[in-house]
């Protein structure tokens, strides 16, 4: 179980938000909804591990994100930027990111997830010769690439996708909460997956006193 | 499977590299090029020539790492992978290591190619240039591993090419020192292998330190 306790988002000397605590069990997602500007990104690289909180923390099974060793491996973050280089193809970037991870890089299961995606016919050009909406998709390849009822931690992934990008991420997140998965993510347009109960967490703005 | 991710990420930096052959070219071409202009500049006699050859070639080498510096992690800074490695599975330091391996092996390794060549041109005894090639050969990584301390360092920061040179260069003089001297101990008909046996001791005292430092100065920076 993920258990968030107490957490003040800091940036600089500015509070971002303070006192969230909540639990994410099995098959549970939660959108961060909340004004520009009020820490759902930090929060969400908090979640990562990539910052560690300065205040309050995040259990994993009772373990900090830095002691945990089996977190990093449950873990799928995908964030403003979409970690592909822009003189590899579409194919060698989501390899590449996949082995990093250590998760099952071959090619049919590649193909497959690009397949997914509907960036297949695509596979074999530079990122650089992509529109923004096909190297979301291309990025947005790991999720379909999962098997195990990890942690899906998304900053904005519905971001310039059109209707048909959404609804397969909209069924990605189905699948992954069906086989009792969680996701944490932030979206600018309603969320609506069909037969989930969707969490909202409101992020309020704290005025520094 | 970390031994796995570690090739991936070597290879990877190598494929970028043959996309953009020009671009890793530059660094040696510069070598050859601001090698070349001092017996153009300082004139054609070959006492002062083989005189300065050590010292010049290894200051050559030196600013010819220092100019792709920038570039180890400033690009996957940018696009976010830097990013998506040090939250995945593997130890940052593994990460680290396979950076500072693809930056010497497209940098440094080329340097140690064609340094016989500024060598011939310095009018630098047979001798003369093979212990130049070995000190190169245990310099450069040394190179390599400070210089991604001061990349890491001023990641995302304006200036920040200029303050890696402010960084590192400081930090690479004991190479500096160390290499020209071996070879002009050679030059003197003394015997390289005090200066060679130091700088394989900087060697290994950089490979313990750096990538550590290198990963912690990440961890700030990202």
């Amino acid at each position: 179980m993920l258990r968030i306790n107490n957490l003040t988002g800091i940036r600089g000397t500015e509070k971002l938000f303070q006192g969230i605590s909540f639990d994410l069990q099995s098959g549970q997602v939660v959108w961060l909804r909340g004004a520009n500007g009020s820490g759902k990104t930090t929060l969400l690289r908090m979640l990562t591990g990539a910052s560690a909180p300065e205040v309050g923390e995040i259990l994993w099974n009772g373990e900090t994100l830095a002691e945990s060793e089996t977190y990093r491996k449950q873990l799928v973050y995908l964030g403003h930027s979409n970690g592909l280089k822009d003189d590899l193809t579409a194919m060698e970037s989501l390899q590449f990111l996949t082995r990093v991870h250590g998760r099952n890089a071959d090619v049919p299961a590649l193909e497959d997830a690009l397949q997914k995606m509907g960036v297949f016919h695509r596979r074999h050009l530079p990122v650089r010769m992509l529109s923004q909406g096909q190297r979301k998709r291309v990025a947005l390849a790991r999720l379909a690439l999962e098997t195990q009822p990890g942690v899906w931690v998304l900053d904005e992934p519905f971001d310039s996708l059109d209707d048909s990008g959404v609804a397969v991420v909209a069924q990605l997140l189905k699948t992954q909460l069906g086989r009792g998965g969680r996701a944490v993510l932030t979206s600018h347009i309603p969320l609506k997956i069909e037969g989930v109960d969707i969490q909202t967490l409101q992020l309020e703005k704290r005025r520094a006193p | 499977m970390t031994g796995g991710a570690m090739w991936s990420v070597l290879a990877r930096d190598l494929r970028l590299a043959s996309r953009r052959p020009i671009e890793a070219f530059l660094p040696v071409v510069f070598f050859l090029v601001a090698g070349s202009l001092f017996p153009l500049g300082v004139g054609p006699e070959s006492n002062v020539l083989r005189q300065i050859a050590p010292g010049v070639v290894w200051v050559c080498a030196l600013l010819s790492a220092m100019l792709s510096l920038g570039s180890i992690y400033g690009g996957d800074y940018a696009d976010g992978s830097l990013e998506q490695m040090l939250i995945s599975p593997q130890p940052a330091l593994l990460i680290v290591g396979a950076k500072a391996l693809a930056h010497w092996t497209m940098t440094g390794v080329p340097l140690i190619l064609v340094a016989p060549l500024l060598g011939l041109l310095f009018d630098m005894h047979a001798d003369a240039i093979q212990t130049l090639v070995w000190s190169l050969f245990l310099g450069t990584p040394v190179l390599s591993l400070v210089g991604g301390v001061g990349a890491a360092l001023t990641l995302g920061l304006r200036n920040g090419a200029v303050l890696i040179l402010l960084l590192v260069l400081p930090l690479c003089i004991p190479v500096l020192i160390f290499g020209a001297g071996a070879v002009a101990n050679v030059d003197m008909g003394l015997s390289p292998s005090g200066h060679l046996s130091l700088l394989g001791a900087l060697l290994l005292v950089t490979l313990l330190g750096a990538p550590v430092a290198t990963a912690a100065a990440l961890r700030i920076s990202v």
